[in-house]
């Protein structure tokens, strides 16, 4: 039996937090690709200490819902999973060319695929388009359109930032929307200035991030002036400096992220089937909705 | 605990082993069973035994019993003969079909001993399942067997309950020999079922979690803060163990393995040691001074009314904590998140030297500040009425008590936290 385990940050503060972690693990196991799908996490239960205990299978393919490579999925994930053995290297990567790894489990004994995390993944440039579509509530969204991805930046970590750049190009090069930015939270561009960014009247703003929280509900609007105190919340579109800025809140809550979770597992030599594609599917925006 | 359920206020005969439409594939599988060692029933623990002389022929053992030369269709009719036997046993190794923690946890919750020691031994690390099997068992008189599963059950006829947590799970029994599970929160023992919100996909089990009654976040699962008024009244036995391990994640396979003696326990030292970035400090808390500062934490947080986890960690493997670990039925066996992060709160806040500090006081003010700090420690501000103002943590006399000992700052009696900033008027 082949198991999937989704393990995440989540938060002892925000409700929120493994909310996408649930709803990704329940898409999959809806897909039945995996004999099993459980998440884990570092800040709730199960902690990423005890979430393999939890996993009946022997061939486990562990998917960090992470959006880059940094001290999470490098030094905190493997060690509290007791991957024995790790070493980042392992990966060879380039700060975003992380696939995977196979290493035991002390614990346990099961043998584990570590993936690279969800965030790096080209297909996670496809949630970001999907995330426009639907906050656009239109499948076919781009023409006369510019397209921000948000990212915290590089204080804590410079592989943040290399993904978010990362997305952007690839969107560019399809040539779907006028306009490709990258505005980060604490650097320059910034995201404060985003209307200085883009001669497009319609702005999509989609934050590469896992979860809402801090960040994509309070900081993030109100830094863009979409309004003046978060708790009364924004309209979509809204009004600021003449541009009409459509803010979508964290990628990561974005249902076809499901379908980047697999591919890390398929690359990583899971058989999933036809549960790519069903995901796909299944998650699409409906076609003339607007 | 343990104990007989009346469900839905209809008692049922207690005194009656239920019979058993036993389905055609148990029957299916016990003729594959010959061919499978592993799940071959045996005497000493499922109180019954086939073997195949030739690929058409079984022979078919109790221990008071023994049957040749039967047919495909006669061994069929000694397993209907031997319902609840047959019943017993195809249901763990085929529809339960685990031998790991899922597999235990349902065999404890009603009460199959026998089927648990074959799993490995109860509080006994030293013997594995191998052994556990062939002594224990064996040893056992082999009609007492049959006995024991006749007499489970009897007991599932009218349900079997165990708590978890804050969780009473029923055990009863289908037509079929399969069993069903109820999981309610424990204060709603002797409600009626009609009067609770009724689930039946565990995945509820996150959303009945994620608040406590007052609906605040509850960020640490095995809080004693589970709201009530729900139910999962016919859960199947995967669905049982589903919803609990996502009311109390990994708690059953904690639980298993120190049932089986080999739970690992990771100390508080060597976990703090183990923390690295923002958590990396907590470390230097541990002075080699003793280890008074982790008594407190554990008082602090792991006690019952904190955590229904069972604390097995102590400071070291040497250094026991004197606090009590709790009465839980599930271990702790690590310092979790959420003591981490205090922890790191602490190691920043204990890092600051001891100062004096003159306050003029009442009596009855000093008091009042005691009890201000029990009503808050013990989460009881909410319950303390607006009137009462005998309660030192009564609103008013606390609004009293800083209406007069504060100054514009907020300083008590106007004496400045830190002396370099000079005095402040009273």
């Amino acid at each position: 039996m082949q198991s999937l385990v989704i393990v995440a940050h989540g938060s002892h503060l925000n409700p929120d937090s493994s909310t996408p972690t649930y709803d990704h693990a329940d898409t999959i196991r809806e897909a039945d690709a995996f004999g099993e799908v459980r998440t884990g996490f570092w800040k709730e239960e199960p902690h990423l200490r005890e979430v393999l205990r939890t996993v009946e299978g022997e061939e486990v393919y562990v998917v960090p819902l992470f959006i880059s490579e940094g001290y999470f999925t490098e030094q905190v994930i493997p060690r509290e999973l007791r991957l024995e053995g790790w070493d980042v290297d392992r990966w060879d990567s380039d700060g975003l060319s992380a696939d995977q790894a196979t290493l035991t489990a002390t614990d346990t004994g099961q043998t584990v695929h570590y993936c690279g995390p969800v965030g790096t993944h080209e297909a996670m440039t496809d949630v970001l388009i999907r995330r426009a579509e639907t906050v656009t509530d239109d499948p076919d969204v781009g023409d006369g359109f510019g397209l921000a991805v948000v990212g915290h930046g590089t204080e804590r970590n410079e592989n943040s930032a290399k993904a978010i750049e990362y997305h952007a190009d690839r969107i560019r090069e399809t040539d779907r929307f006028d306009e490709v930015t990258a505005l980060y939270m604490d650097e320059d561009p910034e995201v404060d200035d985003v209307t200085d960014h883009f001669t497009a009247t319609d702005v999509v703003v989609v934050p590469l991030f896992i979860a809402d929280g801090f960040h994509t509900q309070e900081d993030i609007p109100e830094d863009m002036d979409l309004t003046d105190d978060y708790r009364t919340g924004y309209d979509v579109p809204a009004t600021v400096d003449g541009h009409r800025i459509w803010y979508a809140g964290a990628v990561g809550t974005e249902p076809l992220l499901a379908d980047v979770v697999l591919e890390r597992a398929a690359d990583a030599g899971a058989d999933v089937g036809a549960a790519i594609e069903r995901v796909r599917r299944t998650t699409a925006v409906a076609a003339g909705n607007r | 605990m343990t104990g007989h359920a009346e469900t839905d206020g209809t008692t049922l005969d207690q005194n009656v082993v239920p019979s058993i439409d036993l389905p055609t594939a148990a029957v299916d599988a016990l003729a594959r069973s010959p061919d499978d060692d592993h799940r071959a029933p045996t005497i000493a623990v499922d109180g019954f035994r086939v073997t195949a002389t030739t690929a058409d022929a079984y022979t078919f053992e109790t221990a008071t019993e023994r049957h040749a030369d039967l047919s495909r269709a006669e061994l069929a009719d000694a397993a209907h003969d031997h319902d609840v036997l047959v019943a017993d046993w195809y249901v763990f190794e085929h529809v339960v079909d685990d031998e790991g923690s899922r597999g235990a946890f349902l065999r404890w919750l009603e009460g199959a001993t026998e089927r648990l020691e074959r799993l490995g031994r109860l509080d006994d690390g030293r013997t594995d399942a191998a052994d556990a099997s062939t002594s224990d068992a064996a040893e056992r008189s082999e009609p007492t067997t049959a006995t024991a599963i006749r007499d489970r059950f009897r007991s599932l006829a009218s349900g079997i309950e165990h708590d978890w947590g804050q969780l009473r799970i029923t055990a009863t029994i289908a037509d079929d020999g399969t069993r069903r599970y109820a999981i309610r929160h424990v204060d709603a023992a002797g409600i009626d079922r009609d009067h609770l919100e009724a689930h039946d996909d565990p995945r509820d089990a996150r959303s009945i979690a994620k608040h406590d009654p007052d609906g605040r976040y509850r960020p640490l699962k095995t809080a004693p803060t589970l709201p009530t008024g729900w139910v999962f009244p016919d859960l199947d036995a995967r669905e049982c163990y589903e919803t609990v391990e996502t009311f109390y994640p990994a708690t059953v396979a904690n639980w298993d393995r120190e049932r089986r003696g080999d739970l690992d326990v990771s100390h508080w030292h060597e976990t703090m040691a183990r923390q690295t970035g923002i958590y990396g400090l907590i470390e230097t808390w541990d002075r080699g001074e003793g280890h008074e500062h982790v008594e407190w934490v554990a008082e602090t947080c792991c006690a019952d009314s904190q955590c229904l986890k069972r604390r097995e960690w102590e400071y070291d493997a040497e250094t026991a904590l004197s606090v009590d670990g709790g009465d839980g039925a599930f271990p702790c066996r690590e310092p979790c998140s959420l003591v981490v992060s205090a922890a790191r709160r602490w190691t920043k806040l204990e890092s600051e030297a001891e100062r004096t500090y003159e306050f003029d006081l009442t009596p009855s003010e000093k008091e009042q500040l005691e009890a201000l700090i029990d009503a808050v420690a013990d989460g009881r501000v909410e319950e303390i009425r607006e009137a009462d103002l005998s309660e030192g943590a009564n609103r008013y006399r606390t609004r009293f008590l800083r209406a007069k000992r504060f100054d514009d700052d907020g300083a008590l009696r106007g004496v400045p936290t830190d002396p370099e900033e000079g005095t402040t008027d009273e």
